[in-house]
């Protein structure tokens, strides 16, 4: 129901811009250059090379770079520029027969395995299984006293070989999109499988397809360099690792041999890394792109005075929330989600918090805890707990409160338990760590603890890992951690959203019988007129991040004054039941009698 | 946890059986003059004959796979056709020392993979881009060339440690120790990019985590928070990774050994596949196998200790 | 106009239990009940109680393991491939989150031909339909070019019901439609809804957790519980004054937008739960 972090999601898009943005990433402009340079030097090789690459002359063997051999000759006295050239050529084909292969094979299986499943998806897991329990180039050794050595066989067994790199990517993208209610309405309307792969599947396989490709050339480069290196490779076409090799049983005569191939290797893969990382960067939007606030932070329209209704007592507030703005970076400034008004809870009330979605309700609780998302920044107004400014405060100085004075319980109960421990370490760890109890008597507490919010089995539940609880159970447990501190203001934020309605009324009873016994304020945040009603001593309406009407809640319920207040309540379901349609009889109840 | 253990050795167990069946029969296709190069190109087709007896290659190739897998239940993995040595006794000894070389970089990838990562991750910033450029740079370049120019500066240029060779611990710690720096650090660089990112990525992840929200709200500090929980729950991820890097270590051994004339499975496996010694390939593919399969079913079982929900079902 | 437009009887859906061995989970067991030409039927349950399965059921996307729909004089519970296509022209959905109900990747107009490609209807006339359904759900005709990441929750789930309503179906299963909208954006669809089904006579399974959203827009109201229907009635009895103590408890359950009156339904539901506590006591001593 409630954003936590209000930025807008990154545009995904595979468009033309594409090509653009790369270019203009840092990373990605500068590799597009060195790989542009490589590919053109390749492919004009055979026009370039001023020698023919296997050429020998007796005369130039380790000749130094001259003006005739521009980069020396090699052991054979071969001119290193042509067989460089030429090797480029060579290099950079097998990579991309490799990426071809992996395409194709892991493509085509990872989207007939996603969508269907069954068989060809056991299949899929067991070869990829199977790939991945062999050192690839162990394989390849073995294909090649088979096949012989040639190159484009054993790049192609090396696509075949890392495949499963797609496989497993397409694969899960297929199954995520499979799921996807957009997939089922495509069902609906009627559309066979084909057509379903065709236009919804394959739209969410592009990105990551595209990604995966330059690391997989690079890899397929790499791989080749090493093994033909090892001096497994075809000698008649020459490669970046062949020059290696010989280079490498001459590098106590010449280290000319290793430099230029090796320098040109490098670059290759260190660029098409460098594209992917580049890629991923404008694909998923992960980029570390600094924010640069280009205009300063500042409310960007004027604040109205909010309605009051008019009971604020003068000494006894708790919290008093004034003028608050909380800001986060977008775009060349910043979007304000909270920008004022006042909220003022006082001792020992139930106080709601009540606004739409985006209305800046959450963020507003999260103000108060100082535990804004990431980015999110208080830039101005003041907080003030218990007569003490809030805002402006050390992480540490907050954290003297946080757990002790101020509690917090969260919306989705299953989310906000650490799925690693069990409840009774995560009640137990800040009741020794931050109140300095004894293990044992922190253990006592929680099990008591446990007892109080009505968890039948307290034992087992602290034994119990999160996963092992129902929601409603978690949300209890969140409650007993909450609690347990006997805080001065509870904080919950939409505590019975996703909780069903029959659990809801017994968590409410829960809060309330709470606050009467350890006598703290709630601040209550919610979207739900009920609970308000139910539970609100006074209430606090929010509108697009400013808190518009204020009042007790029966005073705002029975008049509300704010035009955008009245607006909510009119939007509230309460219309008379709809009327049987005419012939309809309604003799077909059947009541709880007639089931038993 | 004990059938759970059980069923992914038999899914091991499975896939070593599909490997060798594979790899044997493929391997027929390329061996058709194994016997005249063992006997040598000078020799007769009597002599030839009399080879092929006795490596057994003048029977079916269904008969020969059903020897082989009754001989390899035993632990007797056949004699290598060309230098007569046992084969689990050669795998076996040059296997301990791949297997030491892949160990040592894990230990080192894991320790430092996992340092920068978590710096990466909350540190942010400058360190952050630091890590992550290192770790790009490290897996860009090819681990062989990373060896290559390890030995040209460290070994030809300074001296600091022997260039090729191995010596066996049994011999000399120290000289042990020199001698296999140079390849661990190779194989290291290329592995410890991959960790970093994957430890850097689920930690950030795991910030922001609704459960660290609510750690922090019960007056938890940030750093026991991050040590505690974040840390705990990234190390799912970073495990798995370390796993598949295992294997990719294993292969880049091959390539490392064979630049630093160490007597690991890398030459022998050159060596052996293109002579066409098929017992001693199996004999490697299988040994391979076997321990992929248990370290993988490790990375499953802490795995499962970590995550509570694989545990408990 | 008394024929029923569908009848489901007995229905069961068993999902196969996952793993070696697992039994298989139930999660409708024997459901009964049926809807006429241009009625709303309410279901009605929390989660868990099979009411979004039943749903899925009807468009084919859940496994029927026992009963029968009868759609139209016609056995539906395991059509053919082809039948199964045939039939999505009458019976179509509307799902609870317009955020993954339409492809990211695909303008709102291609995603409102989509059920037009298999009907294989002209460019022409597709254009003009999708102008036709944008105008009936209230949008602007330049909707058609843009994507749903331009669009508010409200907005996506009137593209949602103009997909819907592309074919004529004479049945749309609504799940859970405005679950996930805001309550000012609630009224307004469901306001949306009423006024289809007035100009279209459209029949609607209504599905939602919610008893107020449910008893304003149903004729006729069923109560689910773990997959099985507690209360079958017209909606109002249902939703006023119900009979079986589940409905009474979730219709108590559900605070009323009203201080004083919410405190009285608050007393009442504490009764009640003391008096279903003694019965049950009594009940487990007999």
């Amino acid at each position: 129901m409630s954003s936590v972090t209000p930025a807008a999601a990154p545009a995904r898009r595979t468009g033309p811009g594409l090509f653009l943005r790369l270019l203009r990433h840092p990373l990605g402009g500068v590799s597009m250059l060195i790989l542009a340079v490589v590919v053109l030097l390749g492919a004009l090789a055979p026009w370039l090379a001023p020698f023919d690459p296997s050429a020998t002359d007796l005369h130039m063997i380790l000749a130094e770079p001259g003006p005739e051999y521009l980069l020396g000759g090699d052991a054979a006295g071969r001119d290193i520029l042509s067989r460089l050239l030429v090797a480029t050529a060579f290099s950079l084909a097998g990579g991309l027969l490799v990426m071809a292969v992996a395409v194709t094979v892991g493509l085509t299986a990872g989207l007939v395995a996603g969508y269907y499943g069954g068989l060809i998806d056991a299949a899929g897991a067991w070869f990829t299984a199977l790939t991945m329990s062999l050192p690839s180039i162990i394989v390849l050794i073995a294909a090649r006293s088979v096949m012989g050595p040639s190159m484009w066989w054993t790049m192609a067994i090396f696509g075949l070989f890392i495949s499963p790199v797609y496989y497993r990517v397409v694969y899960t993208s297929v199954r995520s999109v499979r799921n996807e209610l957009y997939v089922d309405a495509a069902r609906t309307s009627g559309l066979g499988d084909g057509r379903i792969i065709g236009r919804h599947v394959l739209l969410a396989v592009r990105a990551p397809v595209i990604l995966l490709m330059s690391g997989v050339i690079a890899a397929g480069i790499g791989m080749q360099a090493g093994f033909d290196f090892l001096g497994l490779g075809d000698p008649t076409t020459p490669t970046w690792g062949q020059m290696l090799n010989e280079g490498f049983y001459n590098i106590n005569r010449s280290s000319n041999l290793v430099l230029w191939p090796a320098l040109v290797l490098g670059l290759t893969t260190v660029a098409l890394t460098l594209l992917g990382t580049a890629l991923r960067d404008e694909l998923e939007g992960t980029g570390d792109k600094r924010h640069k606030a280009a205009r300063p932070w500042a409310l960007d329209q004027e604040v109205p005075a909010d309605i009051d209704h008019g009971d604020e007592p003068a000494g006894d507030a708790l919290l008093t929330v004034r003028d608050l703005a909380v800001a986060y970076p977008a775009g060349e400034g910043y979007a304000t989600v909270v920008k004022g008004g006042r909220l003022s809870v006082r001792r020992g009330e139930t106080h709601g918090l009540i606004g739409e979605s985006g209305s800046g309700k959450t963020q507003t609780a999260f103000s108060i805890l100082g535990l804004l998302p990431k980015g999110g920044k208080v830039m101005a107004g003041s907080i003030v707990f218990d007569g003490e400014e809030l805002v402006g405060r050390t992480d540490a100085q907050l954290n003297a409160l946080r757990g002790s004075r101020i509690a917090y319980v969260p919306q989705e109960p299953m989310s906000n338990l650490d799925p690693s421990f069990t409840v009774g370490h995560q009640l137990t760890e800040p009741l020794v760590k931050v109140l300095g109890m004894k293990k044992a008597e922190a253990r006592g507490r929680a099990l008591s603890l446990l007892a109080r919010v009505g968890i039948p089995d307290p034992q087992r539940a602290f034994d119990s890992y999160p996963h092992q609880l129902s929601g409603g159970m978690a949300q209890r447990v969140l409650i007993a951690g909450a609690v347990s501190s006997h805080p001065d203001l509870l904080i919950a934020d939409e505590p019975t959203t996703a909780l069903d309605v029959t659990v809801q009324a017994e968590v409410l009873d829960l809060l309330r019988d709470l606050q009467d016994e350890l006598g703290m304020a709630i601040l209550i945040v919610t979207h739900n007129f009920g609970v308000v009603a139910d539970i609100c001593d006074r209430v606090t309406v929010m509108q697009k991040g400013v808190m518009v009407e204020t009042g007790a809640t029966r005073a705002v319920f029975e008049n509300p004054r704010h035009e955008y207040t009245r607006a909510l309540f009119a939007a509230i379901p309460q219309g008379a039941p709809r009327s049987p349609l005419p012939g309809v009889s309604s003799a077909g109840s059947l009541g709880a009698g007639a089931l038993r | 946890m004990l059938s759970f253990v059980s069923r992914r050795l038999a899914t091991g167990v499975g896939l070593i059986a599909t490997l060798a069946v594979l790899t044997f029969f493929f391997l027929q296709f390329g061996v058709s003059d194994v016997a005249q190069r063992i006997a040598g190109q000078q020799a007769g087709p009597d002599a030839v004959a009399v080879v092929e007896e006795r490596i057994g290659v003048d029977r079916p190739v269904i008969v020969q796979f059903g020897d082989w897998v009754g001989s390899a239940l035993t632990g007797d993995l056949g004699r290598s056709w060309f230098s007569g040595q046992e084969v689990t006794e050669a795998v076996m000894s040059r296997m301990a020392v791949t297997v030491s070389l892949a160990v040592g970089s894990v230990v080192l990838t894991a320790l430092l993979g996992v340092t920068l990562g978590a710096l990466a991750a909350t540190r942010r910033g400058w360190s952050d881009r630091g890590v992550q450029f290192l770790a790009v740079l490290g897996q860009a370049i090819p681990g062989f060339l990373m060896a290559l120019a390890l030995v040209l500066v460290f070994a030809i240029n300074l001296d600091w440690f022997p260039a090729t060779g191995y010596t066996r611990p049994s011999e000399s710690v120290p000289g042990w120790l020199l001698s296999i720096t140079l390849p661990v650090i190779a194989l290291t660089v290329g592995s410890i990019g991959g960790v970093a990112q994957q430890v850097r990525g689920s930690m950030i992840d795991a910030f922001e985590r609704d459960y660290v929200r609510t750690l922090r709200s019960r007056g938890l500090p940030q750093r026991s928070v991050v040590f505690q929980h974040v840390l705990r729950n990234a190390a799912g991820p970073a495990l798995t990774v370390l796993g598949l890097q295992f294997v990719i270590l294993l292969g880049g051994a091959v390539i490392v050994e064979t630049l630093f004339s160490i007597p690991g499975l890398g030459p022998l496996a050159l060596n052996a596949t293109s002579q066409g010694d098929i017992p001693v390939v199996m004999g490697i593919v299988v040994v391979t196998g076997v321990i992929v399969v248990l370290v993988n079913t490790l990375v499953d079982v802490i795995q499962a200790w970590v995550n509570p929900k694989v545990r408990l079902s | 106009m008394n024929q029923p437009l569908l009848t489901v009887d007995g229905l069961e859906v068993e999902y196969p239990g996952r793993g070696f061995r697992a039994q298989p989970f139930r999660a409708v067991k024997g459901v009964s009940f049926d809807i006429r030409p241009g009625e709303t039927v309410g279901l009605v349950g929390e989660s868990g109680s099979g009411k979004t399965t039943i749903g899925r059921a009807l468009l084919g996307l859940a496994p029927v393991s026992a009963g029968s729909l009868t759609f139209k004089g016609e056995d539906i519970s395991h059509p053919t491939k082809q039948r199964r296509r045939e039939l999505t022209r009458d019976i179509q959905v509307v799902y609870q989150d317009p955020y993954s109900s339409l492809n990211p990747s695909l303008t709102i107009g291609d995603s409102l031909t989509e059920p037009m490609i298999v009907r294989k209807t002209s460019k022409k006339e597709a254009g003009a339909r999708v102008r036709e359904l944008l105008d009936m759900v209230a949008l602007p005709a330049d909707a058609a070019d843009r994507y749903p990441r331009e669009f508010s929750g409200g907005q996506r789930q009137r593209v949602a019901i103009a997909r819907a309503l592309a074919l004529d179906p004479t049945l749309i299963v609504c799940d859970e439609p405005v679950s996930a909208l805001d309550l000012s954006t609630q009224a307004r669809v469901l306001e949306l809804f009423l006024e289809i089904q007035e100009r279209t006579r459209v029949a609607y399974l209504f599905i939602s957790h919610d008893l107020a959203v449910v008893r304003e827009m149903s004729h006729r109201v069923a109560v689910l519980l773990h997959g099985e229907i507690v209360e079958w009635g017209d909606g109002d009895t249902v939703t006023s004054a119900p009979e079986h103590p589940y409905t009474q408890r979730l219709l108590l359950a559900s605070p009323v937008p009203d201080p004083a009156a919410q405190e009285q339904r608050r007393a009442d539901r504490l009764r009640l739960k003391e008096i279903q506590a003694e019965q049950d006591l009594q009940a487990g001593a007999a």
